[in-house]
């Protein structure tokens, strides 16, 4: 019989999928033995792009550690949605204390397990941008500072979500929020703020640092197992798209969090021992607005008056990260 | 074996001897002394493989506590004033998660105006928190009660907070009888955690409650500490059978039997009262007094039965409730809730002003002719007060009250009391 | 009970030296207690530390308001701070100083005190040649005991030994030793 041999080229992508892909090389995701972690049933909205970051997360943190994850959860939607007692959807060992203390619980539990001489339990610490940039910051620096064994992921959906959208200090400018309104001579969340907390964590000289989004599957999954295979304090920074808070379609979660990352605007790296060593080239740069225009947060930024000085700055914005890691450089690694 | 020691090292030693698995500190004087012999324990290897962090706050301290604690090891951290306010939030969760955490608290006052002298404000901010509360009179006591508390704790699943006169306690040397390891062995059993963070095991600690429940799960908090109230005096006895020492119960009476007067006091100044009911007593005056040592659970009924014979009852403390008065005289009336008789309430030793025999002997006496108004705020200066009053009255923006009053009083460097 | 007062100066050594003489009372059965009257002070700023001994169990906690014996670590401390509130009339003083009482210009002041309880003490000297610090409090310590007979040599010694083991506690020892035998010396005078 003759036969002929046929290639897909697009196998373990989202057209093909991985049913073509060797076993070790699938994604976590697409195997059977995954853990559900984050089991379904919890009560998320939809289309919750934190929901989905937490489960690849944890999932792949799982696979890598042979299921041996202590996971401490700051307060915040990922904790509420997850945890309406006596229902959890976790299936790890899973304690929240606190908003602001994730970090220094986590480092808690893994002086413990070191007293305990258990070196193969593994301790992640998790929470929203709130609980990370802003309340829990004290902690997280402390966390980093003492290299404690223990990765941190935050899961950034750029806004206090939980409390009714609220602005935090991962709100990008013009952004609109509950305390940020699009009204007056600077609508929205101000140019100018912000702080850049994965840079803040290169700073601390941390063994592994690195940005994902929820639009690139295997590359997350990837990053949080090679984050298990350091000792020391890791830090995650996940963009994770809200649909309530951003007004965008629930359908647009991960179209959204791919197109930030094609326009500039969050730059995906890894880095090791405070230095950047491999960034995610876009292959196509799309204009700011492609990325601005579906969500309604930046509604004002658009229609009848529009404001095209104010786009232009956040063009200028996702340039300069552009620039800065370069992302569109010739012969950089493809993904 | 008796030592001649600081009384923060003797804690430190007795802390030791119960062999914690993780210590969290973040200094904040008084309680330094006490993390720092516990740091250099642990860095000698003295402690075997226990875990000694530094954290960037007491919230930080806390949390790291209640990780620590939440994974089964024996937890200890200490704290004091303005610390204790910071890591609030973390110590209502600890006990929300009945986390059997020993935290000593060297007690210090609260500010503004920064203060770092003795009183009780500091740990009273937290005595709703749900965490047990014992106050120690001496150094040999704190010692004692920091073995009775890891024991009490596991028991009841709570977390207890030793508290002790900052400076009065901490950094007076005093004889200690610092027991053997064996001794403390056989009276503190090994840490069994009654839920643990384990993967092989998974569970989900720390879920958000609602009406439906919330009530239900505060007044089980209430119930163990009730437990605890049964508990307490059993310790007491178990540990003078193995150590030979009256150390904690609930309370404890001195010369109470026929006293027409008692004073009822937390902490170091039973000492001094101690001395002064004595003196009074040569002089024929029916006076007693008596300690509570357990403040958290409230010991109403042990209370109620020291005090119900008296004709008439002073509760002298450190904590003050500004714009009410005392913060323990409150909890006395409700011990002695449908009996009639005098309560005075002396508020003393605000910020570290000496509590002298002189002040208490004159206080004393006229509570005993009934002269005494409700609430008493010992050697108060009245003269400054007043001016001060006056001042505001007529250019009310003079500046503020601590500048104001110590430009009245001038150097105080001088000043022994 | 007796009770000592000492007053120098931050960095004086002033809390050790009533920490020291609270366990040379302890090594010789004594209960007692030594206590900083601490502030929020630096080096060089006044301060004062309080040892009570007793043959019963010390209860009281207020600062020592009426000392039987006054140490006075600085003698620049005389016009500064009321030294001597509450000193007994039967009461010993100790200076720090090379210069007489009349020298210092309060001769006439002590004279309501006993004259065998009154000494000055060339501490700072007898330091910086035993021990190559300018630290006064262990000779201080060694005069008290030669003045009062509260505390033995032999107890403070030992006290020394136990805080500061080898050379340097052994030259602590040669000055308060040296500071005792000269106190003694004076007092047979």
């Amino acid at each position: 019989m003759i036969t002929q041999r046929v290639k897909f080229y697009q196998t373990d992508t989202f057209t093909a999928g991985s049913r073509l892909v060797d076993m070790e090389s699938r994604s976590v995701q697409a195997n059977m033995e995954r853990t559900n972690s984050l089991n379904s049933g919890h009560r998320a909205c939809q289309g919750c792009g934190e929901a989905l970051g937490a489960r690849y997360a944890i999932d792949a943190a799982m696979h890598a550690t042979d299921n041996k994850i202590i996971a401490v959860n700051a307060t915040g939607c990922l904790e509420v949605f997850s945890t309406p007692y006596p229902e959890t959807s976790w299936q790890i060992a899973w304690i929240h204390s606190l908003f602001g203390n994730a970090a220094a619980v986590a480092s808690g539990v893994a002086e413990a397990l070191a007293v305990k001489g258990d070196t193969e339990t593994r301790v992640i610490a998790q929470g929203g941008d709130g609980g990370t940039t802003d309340i829990g910051f004290g902690c997280l620096s402390g966390m980093f500072e003492r290299n404690d064994d223990v990765l941190y992921i935050c899961y950034d959906n750029q806004g206090y979500m939980n409390t009714g959208v609220q602005r935090s200090s991962a709100t990008p400018p013009t952004a609109r929020t509950a305390t940020t309104m699009p009204v007056g001579p600077e609508p929205g969340n101000v140019f100018g703020t912000g702080k850049d907390v994965p840079r803040i964590a290169m700073a601390h000289d941390i063994p592994y640092v690195a940005t994902a989004t929820v639009a690139n599957l295997k590359d997350l999954e990837a990053k949080v197992k090679k984050a298990m295979s350091f000792r020391g304090a890791r830090y995650i920074h996940i963009f994770v798209p809200c649909p309530l808070g951003w007004g965008s379609q629930t359908y647009d979660t991960i179209r959204l969090a791919r197109l930030v990352v094609e326009c500039g605007l969050f730059p995906l790296y890894e880095a090791e021992y405070g230095e950047v060593i491999r960034v995610i080239p876009i292959r196509r740069q799309v204009p700011v607005e492609e990325y601005l225009k579906p969500q309604r947060r930046f509604a004002h930024l658009f229609g009848k008056k529009g404001n095209p000085e104010t786009i232009a700055k956040l063009q200028v914005m996702a340039d300069k990260n552009i620039q800065k890691y370069g992302l569109l450089k010739k012969g950089g690694e493809d993904e | 074996m008796l030592q001649q020691v600081e009384g923060s090292h003797g804690i430190a030693e007795a802390v030791a001897l119960c062999r914690p698995e993780v210590i969290s500190a973040y200094p904040i004087t008084p309680q330094t002394h006490i993390v720092e012999d516990l740091g250099a324990m642990v860095k000698r290897g003295d402690l075997g493989n226990a875990r000694f962090m530094t954290v960037e706050s007491e919230f930080g301290a806390m949390s790291a506590a209640i990780g620590s604690s939440a994974t089964g090891a024996r937890t200890y951290t200490a704290t004091s004033s303005q610390g204790m306010l910071f890591m609030a939030e973390a110590v209502y969760n600890a006990s929300g998660l009945g986390l059997p955490i020993v935290m000593t608290v060297g007690n210090r006052a609260i500010g503004a105006p920064i203060n770092i002298w003795n009183d009780h404000t500091d740990s009273m901010s937290m005595r709703d928190s749900g965490w047990i509360q014992l106050y120690a009179q001496s150094n040999q006591e704190a010692l004692d009660l920091h073995i009775q508390a890891f024991r009490l704790a596991e028991a009841v699943s709570c977390p207890v907070m030793v508290c002790v006169d900052g400076f009065i306690l901490t950094h007076a040397y005093e004889r200690v009888d610092i027991p053997e390891q064996k001794q403390v062995d056989e009276y503190l059993p090994s840490f069994q955690p009654r839920q643990v963070l384990d993967p092989n095991r998974p569970i989900s600690i720390g879920a958000m409650v609602g009406p439906e429940a919330f009530t239900e799960v505060r007044y089980l908090e209430h119930h163990k500490q009730l437990e605890a109230l049964k508990i307490i005096p059993t310790l007491q006895k178990e540990f003078h059978e193995k150590f030979g020492r009256d150390s904690g119960g609930l309370v404890s009476g001195y010369r109470t039997e026929d006293a027409d007067t008692l004073i009822v006091a937390l902490g170091s100044v039973n000492g001094t009262i101690q001395d002064v009911v004595d003196e009074m007593r040569e002089d024929g005056v029916l006076i007693g007094s008596v300690s509570i040592c357990s403040f958290r659970p409230f010991p109403l009924a042990a209370l109620r039965e020291v005090l119900k014979k008296a004709k008439r009852v002073i509760m002298l403390e450190k904590s003050f409730a500004v714009g009410l008065g005392g913060v323990v005289d409150p909890n006395i009336r409700m011990t002695l809730r449908g009996i009639s008789k005098p309560i005075y309430n002396i508020i003393a030793g605000l910020g570290g002003r000496a509590i002298t025999k002189k002040s208490l002997h004159e206080v004393f006496d006229k509570a005993i002719k009934d002269e005494l108004e409700g609430t008493h705020f010992l050697d108060l200066q009245w003269d400054i007060v007043n001016k001060e009053i006056e001042r505001e009255k007529q250019q009310p923006r003079s500046g503020p009250i601590a500048e104001n009053i110590l430009r009245d009083i001038g150097s105080v460097a001088s000043d022994i009391a | 009970m007796f009770q000592v007062r000492i007053h120098g100066r931050g960095g004086q050594g002033v809390v050790s030296a009533a920490e020291l003489l609270s366990v040379a009372a302890f090594k010789e059965n004594k209960h007692a207690q030594a206590v900083p009257n601490f502030g929020s002070e630096r080096m060089g700023a006044p301060v004062m530390a309080f040892c009570r001994v007793s043959d019963k169990p010390i209860r009281l906690r207020e600062p020592v308001m009426e000392p039987d014996a006054l140490i006075i670590q600085d003698p620049t401390l005389l016009n500064q701070v009321d030294l001597f509130h509450g000193l007994s009339e039967k009461g010993y003083i100790l200076i720090n100083s090379t210069k007489s009482f009349h020298e210092l210009g309060i001769e006439e002041f002590v004279t309501k005190f006993p004259k065998d309880h009154l000494t000055t003490i060339k501490a700072t000297d007898l330091a910086l040649q035993h021990v190559g610090r300018p630290v006064p409090n262990a000779p201080m310590l060694g005069g008290l005991a030669a003045l009062t007979g509260v505390f033995t040599l032999e107890a403070l010694a030992e006290a020394i030994r136990e805080k500061f083991p080898g050379q340097v506690g052994e030259a602590n020892i040669a000055a308060i030793t040296e500071a005792y035998e000269s106190t003694k010396s004076i007092m047979n005078n």
